[in-house]
């Protein structure tokens, strides 16, 4: 059996701020998208695991002991932006999407 | 057994605290204390920070509830004690003892001059005298004090705080002369005039005559005119019933006991004040302290006996250190003065200059701690280095006493260090020290820092700074970036500690709007949406409404956005409507209804000023006597957008009913008959806490101003969420030394704080309109970047008596 993966594009680039999220419907997924300060770009799950609601786009993004995280609004854990591990509770993680830019255009895997 | 305690003061309190902690076996059944006061006993040694705004409730030392077996009858005095009876009899009955403790403590004296009877005459010494006091002195404009000596100037601060231009009148050639010699007094006498006091010495007391409404007093060679007078002019043991009762008494007064506590009858003990132990009297609560365990250990059968006691003192006025402790005159004194700069310091040694026996400080009482405890040993350091003012950094020995209300030793602090306490409020609970004067709280920080455990000031893993040092390297190198900052000072990327923090300090230096360029990485999600986030990750919004006034046309529109909006509508504690369930891409739209109709929506989010409450005021209200909506409106809209370490909320009412809770606020104003008084420092929350009167019947302008520097100097040095009631208890020197830095401008910054917040005010701009008017901002309030229009399928409403509330999130399985 092949798998076929599909990038979606969903925002250019430069709609996004260097350290800061933004929330995109990709095959009915939410999914939290992240512009590092390197332009290197993440995507993890928008639900925070722990409270039910579809904000993790809005945390703040930073590094914890080295790893790229983003913090959750709600109640402040911090998830691992690359395994999408919480730092704060071992029971909670977020799902991790592949992203990368290409021409500009900021694409995730997903759905 | 049964066991009867006339007094219920702080040594008869202790005492019958003690004797509970020991008395496992319940050998005293029937405890009764009878106390001549209508309250509990209380905290007498901060008596004046009633008028600082303590209240009476928090100076109570009882903890709730009585140790089983106690009764305790307040406002019944004994008034005689029947020996051979064995009881006690009061106006209400009679109660048999098997033992008896006398804790009568002391009495105001008050010389055999003509006049003292007369209205406007009142001693310092009860809740009751200061309460009475007050009302007194409401509406009226000068207060002699009688008598120079720690009391004396404690009164003649307390009158000072009531707005009375004060003057104290000493018999002796200069103050505090108990304590402080000629040179010493000088000092002193130049410092205390430097507050608005003025100083009387040689003056005795001749009497008092009414003058019309007012009192002439009569003092040396002079007549002062006054509205009223206050003796602190020393205390007299209550020795009287004991007197009655054929009780031996010292010469000069004063219940004679021996070494055990007891009196000429086994069965009668005496302690505190009123006992003269030996045929000595001790006029501090640490002595009385330690004669009540003496007898609490007695009575149990023990052998414990009073070894004298420790007579150092510390002015409590804080802006006026002066601190006495050991012996005052001695074998050889070192003594250096410095009228420049007011500073007097005198060390007492032994002959060989090898031990300490003790001194005075004035002007710099900072080595007082540790000076206090090396007495008996050698000076714990170069005796210059003690002359010329500071504490040089010295090791104290493990059995000094660090504080010498509770007698607790620097060894019993480490010890409580080494059990987990991590911070001043837990030693506090653990060992008593810092619970009483509190002037050892400054040591037990150090002893802290010493060990190791002082909470680190490091902001968070990326900086080794505290917000206030990242405050002052931001200000003084004029840095604009985050970016900028973590390069230089710091590692790695920040996080949701460092961010807001930098972004807040921004903003309080006036870096623009919060959204403007780096800056909008480094918000909260509030901040970054300017709204309310709330548990199914909509926004509530909440129009700004200063003061709370608003016209019918504008509440029209609320009502009318939310119902367009469909919002869930409540009325807040701020006197504000709250408008719930706004997803985020619908913000923008109920901003532009509302700025439209001359709104703009508010702070009710992030660490900046929230509101600013008021009653209604003079201009309804029968009772109100200034126009406190108006002076809310002011001020709400004046520090509207002032970002700092915590929230801050503010009141103002129109009249001493305070309505509007004024003194719930980190700011607080109530009106009086001729301006406005100020409150600082208070909170409600999880930890409520009464705001300090901090300046009197101010006019609007220096109100204002005054108002500007205590936001401005909170900001500078906070902590990160360090609201002003911590930081205020924090504040070493506390309320007298924001008072000396924001009003006599002893750090000479004033004039820095009031430009900066001049330029908060100047900069100020609606944040919610220049986002309508900034396509780049607008931008990021949408549901999804690839699809604005779809708005987020999770967000869903089901309907709670007539009103849209959220649907309760299912939780999702957690991925493991
Ligand atoms: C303004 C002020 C500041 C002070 N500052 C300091 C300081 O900085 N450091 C310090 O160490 N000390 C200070 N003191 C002194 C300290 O408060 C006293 O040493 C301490 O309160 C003594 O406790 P006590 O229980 O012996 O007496 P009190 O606290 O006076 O208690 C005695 C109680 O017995 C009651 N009583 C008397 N007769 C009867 C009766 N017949 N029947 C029933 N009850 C009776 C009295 O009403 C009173 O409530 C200060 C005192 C004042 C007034």
């Amino acid at each position: 059996m092949t798998t076929t993966i599909t990038w979606t594009a969903v925002c250019r680039l430069g709609d996004l701020l260097p350290e800061r999220g933004a929330a995109a419907l990709v095959g009915g997924v939410q999914v939290a998208v992240f512009r590092l300060h390197d332009d290197q770009v993440r995507a993890v799950g928008n639900r925070d695991p722990l409270w039910g609601a579809n904000v993790m786009s809005r945390g703040i993004v930073g590094t914890r002991g080295g790893r790229a995280v983003v913090v959750s609004p709600m109640h402040k854990q911090a998830y691992d932006l690359d395994t999408g591990a919480c730092l704060d509770d071992p029971a909670a993680a977020l799902p991790v999407y592949a992203a990368r830019v290409r021409d500009g255009v900021v694409e995730v895997v997903a759905g | 057994m049964r066991l009867v305690v006339i007094g219920n003061g702080m040594v008869g309190q202790r005492f019958v605290e003690s004797l509970a902690a020991r008395d496992t076996a319940r050998r005293f059944t029937e405890v009764t204390v009878l106390g001549e006061e209508t309250r509990r006993a209380y905290d007498r040694v901060r008596l004046s920070a009633f008028f600082d705004g303590v209240s009476a409730e928090e100076l109570t030392l009882a903890p709730p509830g009585v140790p089983a077996g106690t009764t305790i009858r307040l406002g019944e005095p004994a008034t005689a004690v029947d020996r051979e009876a064995r009881v006690v009899r009061t106006a209400a009955g009679e109660y048999p003892y098997d033992a008896l403790v006398l804790a009568t403590g002391s009495r105001a004296f008050v010389p055999p001059v003509p006049g003292t009877g007369s209205p406007g005459v009142f001693v310092y010494r009860t809740l009751d005298d200061l309460e009475a006091l007050r009302a007194h002195a409401a509406g009226r404009s000068a207060g002699i004090v009688v008598g120079g000596g720690l009391l004396g100037l404690e009164a003649a601060n307390a009158l000072r705080l009531l707005g009375l231009r004060t003057a104290i009148v000493e018999f002796a050639p200069h103050l505090m002369p108990m304590q402080v010699d000629a040179a010493g007094g000088a000092i002193l006498r130049r410092r205390i005039e430097e507050l608005g006091i003025d100083v009387h010495t040689g003056a005795g007391v001749t009497g008092i005559a009414p003058d019309g409404d007012r009192l002439a007093v009569g003092a040396g060679e002079l007549t002062l005119g006054a509205d009223l007078v206050v003796f602190a002019a020393g205390v007299r043991p209550r020795d009287e019933l004991a007197r009655a009762a054929g009780l031996p008494v010292a010469e000069r007064g004063g219940i004679l006991v021996d070494a055990s506590c007891r009196t000429a009858d086994e069965r009668v003990f005496a302690i505190g004040e009123c006992a003269a132990v030996d045929g000595r009297c001790y006029g501090l609560v640490a002595p009385g302290y330690a004669m009540a365990d003496v007898v609490a250990d007695r009575l149990l059968g023990g052998d414990a006996t009073f070894g004298g006691a420790d007579m150092s003192t510390k002015l409590k006025l804080l802006g006026v250190d002066v601190a006495s402790f050991g012996a005052t005159t001695g074998p050889l004194d070192v003594v250096y003065a410095d009228p420049a700069h007011g500073l007097y310091a005198k060390l007492v040694l032994t002959d060989d200059a090898r031990t300490l026996l003790g001194g005075i400080l004035v002007g710099d009482a900072a080595a007082y701690g540790v000076l206090k405890a090396a007495v008996g040993g050698p000076v714990p350091g170069k005796l210059a280095d003690f002359l010329s003012a500071g504490a040089p950094d010295v090791a104290l020995p493990g059995d000094a006493q660090v504080c010498s209300c509770n007698a607790v030793t620097k060894d019993q602090v480490l010890g409580a260090i080494g059990a987990g306490c991590a911070d001043v409020g837990c030693l506090k609970a653990c060992t008593r020290a810092g619970t009483t004067c509190g002037s050892c709280v400054p040591l037990l920080r150090s002893l802290l820092t010493e060990a190791g455990v002082a909470q680190s000031t490091a902001l968070c893993e990326h900086f080794a700074y505290s917000r206030q040092e990242l405050f002052d390297l931001i200000r003084v190198r004029g840095i604009a970036t985050f970016s900028a900052l973590i390069g230089e000072y710091g590692t790695g990327r920040g996080c949701d500690v460092c961010k807001p923090v930098v972004a807040s300090i921004l903003a309080s230096l006036g870096g623009g709007h919060v959204l403007d360029g780096e800056q909008a990485a480094l918000q909260d999600t509030n901040d970054h949406f300017l709204a309310n986030i709330q548990r199914d990750g909509t926004y509530s919004v909440v129009p700004r409404i200063p003061g709370g006034e608003i016209t019918p046309e504008r509440l029209i529109v609320i009502g009318e956005v939310a119902r367009d909006f469909g919002l869930y509508t409540k009325i807040t504690g701020g006197q504000r409507i709250d408008l719930f369930g706004a997803r985020v891409e619908q913000l923008p739209a109920i901003w532009r209804r509302l700025v439209d109709a001359g709104f703009e929506s508010g702070h009710a989010y992030g660490k900046a000023l929230r509101t600013v409450k008021s009653c209604v005021g003079s201009t309804w209200c029968r009772y109100g006597v200034q126009d406190s909506v108006g002076l809310a409106v002011a001020l709400e809209l004046r520090y509207r957008g002032l970002r700092s370490p915590h929230k801050l909320k503010s009141a103002v009412s129109g009249c001493a009913r305070e309505c509007a809770e004024a003194r719930s606020k980190d700011f607080g104003v109530i009106a009086t008959e001729t301006g406005w008084n100020l409150y600082v420092g208070g909170n409600g929350g999880f930890r409520p806490r009464h705001a300090d009167l901090f300046a009197t019947d101010l006019s609007t302008e220096e109100l204002v101003r005054t108002i500007d520097r205590f936001l401005m100097f909170y900001i500078r040095t906070a902590d990160r969420l360090q609201r002003t009631a911590a930081w205020l208890e924090a504040l070493d020197g506390g309320l007298e030394h924001l008072r000396a830095v924001i009003v006599d401008d002893s750090l000479g910054i004033c004039a820095e704080l009031d430009a900066a917040m001049d330029r908060h005010v100047g900069g100020y701009a609606d944040e919610w309109r220049a986002v309508l008017e900034d396509p780049d901002k607008l931008r990021r309030f949408v549901s999804f970047v690839n699809e604005p229009q779809t708005p987020d399928p999770s967000i869903a409403f089901t309907v709670e008596r007539e009103q849209r509330v959220p649907v309760p999130l299912g939780m999702p399985e957690v991925s493991a």
